[in-house]
C-alpha cells in the first residue's frame, strides 16, 4: 500500500483538522508523528543509558571502589552499551529519518505508514522489554558484543543473555523494516523533478544506510538465532566440546557490526551535511562526491569487520587484508571532512547552535577517526585493543560524530516540526558543555587504555596509575549529564514558548522549507516540482514551488486512516520472542497466533473507512 | 572541604607533572614502555603513526579555525559566490591521505608478518592456559606448571602458546608487547591438530612484568591479573630446578599472622619446623582442597584450580589482585567470593564452584594459610 496522491478523490470538506489526544497518537501513521515518537522515545533511553554511564562513572572514581558490585557493574556497562546503540543511537537517527525525509522529497509520507508505524512500535517494546530485566534482577551482563561461548548456558546459566538475545532479535525486526521503508520512500515517493542527484544530502544518506540495515540487520539475526538455539534448545554453534567455534560469533557479529557503525554514523554525516551549507550560505562542495564518498563507506563497510579481531588470531594474511580495507575506508571519510570545510570556505558562517555542533563534529569526529587509523595498524591495536584507548576512540567517533550531529539536526529541524525556534541561549550552554564535558570524559580515556587499563572493567588497581585520568573521566561524565539536561529543558521550554518561526526560518536551501511550521498532516498540498539542488535558494523556482506548498488546497488530500493493529502486531512480535524464555518449543507458538491473527485484522482493514464513516 | 582541597591540589600537582608521570614506575602495566623485541616493534610503529595522525590534526584544526574565523557571517554582507566544487582539489585531498595510509600501510604489513614470525622449535615454549578467573602456566619441556607468575628468561626467545580451559581469555603484559586472545581449543576432527593462539617474544629486560586479561569472561574479568618475572638464565634455571623439586617441608615460615608484615621480610635463620605450618599442612592435604589444587611432591595433585607449588614466593595471590601476605591468604581462604565474585572456590561459610563450605575454624585458616605461605 503507498499513499495516495491523488486529491480528486477527497471528500468536499477541505479541512479536517488532525486529531488529538493519546488515542490519535498511539493509532496513528503519520510519519511526523512517529518521528517524534522515536525522539521522545530514544530521549528517554538516552537518559536511562546516560544514568548507567554515570554509575559506572562513580564505581571507576576511585581504585579498587566499591560502589557497586561487580555482578551489578557487569550489567550496567552491557546495558549502557547495548541501550546507546540499539535504543538511543539508530531510533534517533530513524527519529529524523521519519521526520524529514519524506519533507525533503516532497513526498506525503513514507511509503508503508503502517509498517512505519509497527516499526516504532516494536522498538518501543523491544527497549522496555530489555529493560525490564532490571526488575527481575538479570539484566544482560555479558557486554553489547556478547562474545560466545561466555554467552552458553554453561557460563552463562541466569535469565540476563536470554533478555539480551530476544530483545535485540525484537529490535531487529524494526530495523530491517524500517529499512524496507526508506529505500522504498525514496525510490518511489520523489516529487516530480528530483532526481536522486538533487536529493539532500541527509536523504541520500537515508538511502545508504537503510541498504545497510537491510543488509546487515539480517546477519545478527541469523547469529541470535544461533545462540538462542544453542540456549534453549541445546544446540552447538558455539559449544568448543562438541566442535562449535567461538569464533565464528566474532565473524558474525562484526559483519554485523561494523556496517553498524556506518549506520550510526551517515546518518550524522547527512544531517551536517545539509547543515554546514545552509548556516554557510553555500552549496555543499563537490555535492557528487560526498554522495559517493558517502556510499563507497557503506560498500567498503563490509570488507573491514575482522578489523575487531585482530587479537583473535587470523594469522597474518588476513590480518594484512583487513588492515588494508580499513586503512582504505579512512579516504572517503578524510574526503568528507575536507568537502565539509571547503563547503564553509568562503562563506558567510553563521554560528547557530545547529552549526556549532556541525562543526563540533567535524573537529571531534576526526579524532576519533584518526585514532581508527591507529587501530587499524594490527600490531599496534593488539595493544590498544580492548583498553580503554579504544573506550576514548569509539565515544569520539559515537558522542563526538553521531551525538553532536544529531543534537545539530535538533536544534536546525525543530522550528519546521514545531513552529518554533529553540532557544539560542540556552543552547549555548548546551553546546559549551558538551563540548567541555565530552573532551574532559573521554580524552583522558586514552591515557587510562595506554597505561594498561582494560575496558569492561569494574575496577582497577591504584598501582596501575590511572586514578587521575579516571577522575577528569568521572567529572567530564557528570558536565556531559548536565548538558543533556539542558537539552532536555531547552526542548520543553521552546516547544512551549520558543519564538515564532517561519516556513523558511534559517533561509535554507531545500524542499522540507518550503512547507509551514509545523507542516499540515498531508505535507504538500500538492506536489511542487523541483528543478535544482537548492530550490529555496533560486527565486524563480522558489516562488514557483511555494505557489504550491504553501497554498491552501481546495479539498485535502487524502491521507491513510489511523489504525489500532499495528500496535497490536507489535506486542505480538514482542510477546513471541519474549515467550521463547520459557524453553518450551510450542509456548511461543501462543505468540504467533496472536501476531497472525492482528496481521489479518490489519490487511483486511479499510485505511480509508475514516473518511467514509464521516459522512 | 578539606578533602576537596586536597584532591584539587592533586589535581594541579598531576597536571603540571603530566609530562613527567609518563615515567614506568608510576605504570606497571604501561603499553608505551616496550622491554621485549615484540613491544618496541609495536611501539615504533606506534609513535611514526602518532606523528602522522597527529600531523593531519593539526592540518585539519588550524584551516578549520581559519575558515571560521575568515568566513563567519559579517553584517550586510552580499550573498557568498555560490561554489560547486573543484575537481582538482578533490583529487587532491583523495590522493594525499591515500598516501598517507600507504606510509603507514606498509610498515603495518610487516610488522604483522615479522610479529607472528616465531620459532618455537628453539624457543621456550609457555602454555598459557587462561581460566575464569586466573591463569595456568605450563613449561612443557619440562613437565613443570604453575599459576598467575610466570617466569621467563631474559634475552632468550620465548613463545606463549595460548588457549583456554573456559571462556575466551585474552592474555596481555602491555610492557612485553600486544595481547593474544585465550580461546578454548576446539574438539578437531581426528588427525587435525588444535589451533593455538601464539605471541613470540624476547625479554630485554629482567624485572616483574605486570598483565591483564584484556577480554570481558565474566563477573570477575577485572580481576584476573598476572605477573610476568624476567630473570637471568641461572635465576631461571634456579627456579625451575626448586619448582622440580620443592621444599615441602619448609625450615621457617612466619607463623604469627599479627606481625606478618615484619616477619615475611625476616631473613630466615633458623631451621625450625612451626607446629601451626605442620597443622596447616595436616589440614590442607587431609581435605577436599587436594581435589583441585597441585602441590608438587604431595598427594596433592588436582589440576582444576592453581597449583600452589613454591606458592610463598609469589609476590601476589587471587590472580594479581591481593599482595601475598598471610592476612590475604587468610582473608581469600575464607571468603574467596568476597574478593573475586563467581570463583570457585568453597570458603568457610559458603559453597564455590560444586564444593560445599569447608567448615574451617579460623584456626585452621591461619594454619593453613601459614603452610601455603610456607612453600617458598
Amino acid at each position: 500500500m503507498s499513499v495516495a496522491t491523488d486529491t480528486a478523490a477527497a471528500p468536499h470538506t477541505a479541512h479536517h483538522g488532525e486529531p488529538t489526544g493519546l488515542w490519535s497518537w498511539i493509532t496513528t501513521v503519520d510519519h511526523k508523528r512517529i518521528g517524534v515518537m522515536y525522539f521522545l522515545t530514544s530521549v528517554f533511553f538516552l537518559l536511562v543509558g546516560g544514568l548507567e554511564a554515570l554509575l559506572i562513572r562513580i564505581q571507576l572514581f576511585k581504585p579498587e571502589n566499591d560502589f557497586i558490585s561487580a555482578e551489578l557493574y557487569n550489567q550496567l556497562f552491557t546495558m549502557h552499551g547495548t541501550t546507546m546503540i540499539f535504543l538511543v543511537a539508530m531510533p534517533m537517527a530513524v527519529a529524523f529519518f521519519n521526520y524529514v525525509v519524506p519533507l525533503q522529497i516532497g513526498a506525503r509520507d513514507v511509503a508503508f505508514p503502517r509498517l512505519n508505524a509497527l516499526s516504532y512500535w516494536i522498538y518501543l517494546f523491544g527497549g522496555l522489554y530489555l529493560n525490564a530485566s532490571w526488575f527481575v534482577g538479570a539484566a544482560p551482563n555479558t557486554s553489547w558484543v556478547g562474545y560466545a561461548n561466555l554467552t552458553s548456558t554453561q557460563f552463562s546459566p541466569g535469565l540476563n543473555v536470554d533478555f539480551w538475545v530476544l530483545g535485540l532479535s525484537i529490535l531487529g525486526v524494526s530495523s530491517i523494516m524500517g529499512g524496507v521503508n526508506f529505500i522504498t520512500t525514496i525510490i518511489n515517493l520523489r516529487a516530480p523533478g528530483m532526481k536522486l542527484m538533487r536529493m539532500p544530502l541527509f536523504t541520500w544518506m537515508t538511502f545508504v544506510t537503510s541498504f545497510l540495515l537491510i543488509t546487515a540487520l539480517p546477519v545478527i539475526a541469523v547469529a541470535l538465532i544461533m545462540l538462542a538455539f544453542d540456549r534453549f534448545f541445546s544446540a552447538n554453534f558455539f559449544n568448543v566440546a562438541a566442535g562449535g567455534d567461538p569464533v565464528l560469533w566474532q565473524h558474525l557479529f562484526w559483519i554485523f557490526g561494523h556496517p553498524e557503525v556506518y549506520i550510526l554514523v551517515l546518518p550524522a554525516f547527512g544531517v551536517i551535511s545539509d547543515v554546514i551549507p545552509a548556516f554557510s550560505r553555500k552549496p555543499l562542495f563537490g555535492y557528487p562526491v560526498v554522495v559517493y564518498a558517502g556510499v563507497l563507506i557503506g560498500f567498503i563497510g563490509w570488507g573491514v569487520w575482522s578489523h575487531h579481531m585482530f587479537t583473535s588470531g587470523l594469522g597474518p594474511i588476513a590480518d594484512s587484508f583487513f588492515v588494508a580495507t580499513t586503512m582504505i575506508i579512512a579516504i572517503p571519510t578524510g574526503v568528507k571532512i575536507f568537502n565539509w570545510m571547503a563547503t564553509m570556505w568562503g562563506g558567510a558562517i553563521r554560528f547557530t547552535t545547529a552549526m556549532n555542533f556541525a562543526i563540533g563534529l567535524v573537529a571531534l569526529f576526526t579524532v576519533g577517526g584518526l585514532s581508527g587509523v591507529m587501530h587499524a595498524s594490527a600490531p599496534v591495536d593488539l595493544q590498544q585493543h580492548d583498553s580503554y584507548f579504544v573506550v576514548a576512540h569509539f565515544h569520539y567517533v559515537i558522542v563526538g560524530g553521531i551525538l553532536l550531529g544529531m543534537f545539530s539536526g535538533l536544534y536546525y529541524w525543530f522550528p519546521k516540526v514545531t513552529g518554533r525556534y529553540m532557544s539560542e541561549k540556552l543552547g549555548a550552554w548546551h553546546f559549551w558543555s558538551t563540548l567541555i564535558g565530552f573532551n574532559l570524559t573521554f580524552f583522558p580515556m586514552h591515557f587510562s587504555g595506554m597505561f594498561g587499563m582494560p575496558r569492561r572493567t569494574w575496577t582497577y588497581q591504584s598501582e596501575l596509575g590511572v586514578e587521575f585520568y579516571n577522575q577528569l573521566s568521572t567529572i567530564g561524565g557528570f558536565m556531559l549529564g548536565v548538558s543533556t539536561l539542558i537539552m532536555l529543558y531547552n526542548v520543553i521550554k521552546s516547544a512551549r514558548s520558543g519564538a515564532p518561526a517561519g516556513s523558511n526560518p534559517w533561509g535554507a536551501p531545500t524542499l522540507e522549507w518550503s512547507i509551514p511550521s509545523p507542516p499540515h498532516h498531508y505535507n504538500f498540498p500538492s506536489l511542487p516540482e523541483v528543478r535544482s539542488r537548492e530550490p529555496m535558494w533560486h527565486d524563480a523556482e522558489r516562488e514557483a514551488i511555494e505557489a504550491v506548498t504553501l497554498a491552501e488546497p481546495e479539498s485535502e488530500p487524502v491521507m491513510p486512516g489511523p489504525s489500532f493493529w499495528p500496535i497490536v502486531v507489535a506486542s505480538g512480535v514482542t510477546a513471541t520472542w519474549a515467550l521463547v524464555m520459557t524453553g518450551v518449543w510450542w509456548v511461543p507458538l501462543i505468540g504467533l497466533a496472536y501476531t497472525t491473527f492482528g496481521v489479518f485484522m490489519w490487511a483486511f482493514e479499510d485505511p480509508f473507512k475514516h473518511l467514509k464513516s464521516s459522512h | 572541604m578539606k578533602s576537596l582541597r586536597t584532591l584539587l591540589g592533586t589535581w594541579v600537582v598531576a597536571l603540571l607533572t603530566a609530562s613527567c608521570t609518563f615515567d614506568r614506575e608510576a605504570h606497571p602495566q604501561s603499553s608505551i614502555h616496550p622491554t621485549s623485541d615484540f613491544a618496541s616493534v609495536i611501539h615504533e610503529l606506534y609513535v611514526d603513526i602518532f606523528w602522522w595522525t597527529l600531523g593531519i590534526l593539526v592540518v585539519v584544526w588550524v584551516a578549520l579555525a581559519y575558515i571560521l574565523v575568515r568566513f563567519r557571517a559579517r553584517p550586510d554582507q552580499p550573498v557568498p559566490k555560490q561554489v560547486h566544487g573543484h575537481m582538482g582539489l578533490e583529487i587532491g585531498w583523495t590522493v594525499a591521505p591515500a598516501l598517507i595510509v600507504v606510509a603507514i600501510a606498509i610498515p603495518t604489513i610487516q610488522a604483522v608478518f615479522s610479529t607472528q614470525q616465531g620459532d618455537p622449535e628453539n624457543a621456550l615454549v609457555v602454555d598459557v592456559i587462561g581460566h575464569q578467573y586466573w591463569w595456568e602456566f605450563r613449561y612443557p619441556d619440562s613437565g613443570l606448571v604453575t599459576a598467575n607468575e610466570v617466569h621467563i628468561p631474559v634475552n632468550r626467545p620465548v613463545s606463549f602458546r595460548i588457549s583456554s580451559a573456559d571462556v575466551i581469555h585474552s592474555f596481555w603484559v602491555p610492557m612485553l608487547g600486544g595481547k593474544r586472545d585465550a580461546n578454548p581449543v576446539r574438539l578437531r576432527p581426528e588427525g587435525e591438530d588444535p589451533e593455538y593462539n601464539w605471541i613470540h617474544l624476547t625479554a630485554s629486560e629482567a624485572g616483574t612484568f605486570w598483565g591483564q586479561c584484556a577480554e570481558f569472561c565474566g563477573a570477575s574479568h577485572s580481576l584476573m591479573g598476572f605477573r610476568v618475572v624476567v630473570e637471568s638464565d641461572q635465576e631461571f634455571a634456579a627456579w625451575q630446578a626448586e619448582l622440580a623439586e620443592p621444599v615441602t617441608a619448609p625450615m621457617t615460615a612466619p607463623v604469627d599472622t599479627t606481625e606478618a608484615g615484619e616477619a615475611a621480610q625476616a631473613p630466615v635463620q633458623t631451621a625450625q619446623i612451626d607446629p601451626l605450618v605442620e597443622q596447616g599442612r595436616e589440614i590442607f592435604h587431609s581435605q577436599t582442597c587436594v581435589a583441585c589444587h597441585a602441590i608438587a611432591g604431595t598427594n596433592a595433585q588436582g589440576e582444576i584450580a592453581p597449583n600452589l607449588t613454591l606458592l610463598g614466593q609469589r609476590s601476589s595471590i587471587a590472580a594479581g589482585w591481593l599482595e601475598n601476605t598471610p592476612e590475604n591468604l587468610v582473608q581469600w581462604i575464607t571468603a574467596p567470593q568476597d574478593v573475586k565474585p563467581g570463583a570457585l572456590m568453597p570458603g568457610v561459610n559458603v559453597p564455590g564452584g560444586n564444593w560445599p563450605a569447608t567448615n574451617l575454624s579460623e584456626e585452621q585458616v591461619r594454619a593453613v594459610a601459614a603452610y601455603l605461605f610456607s612453600l617458598r
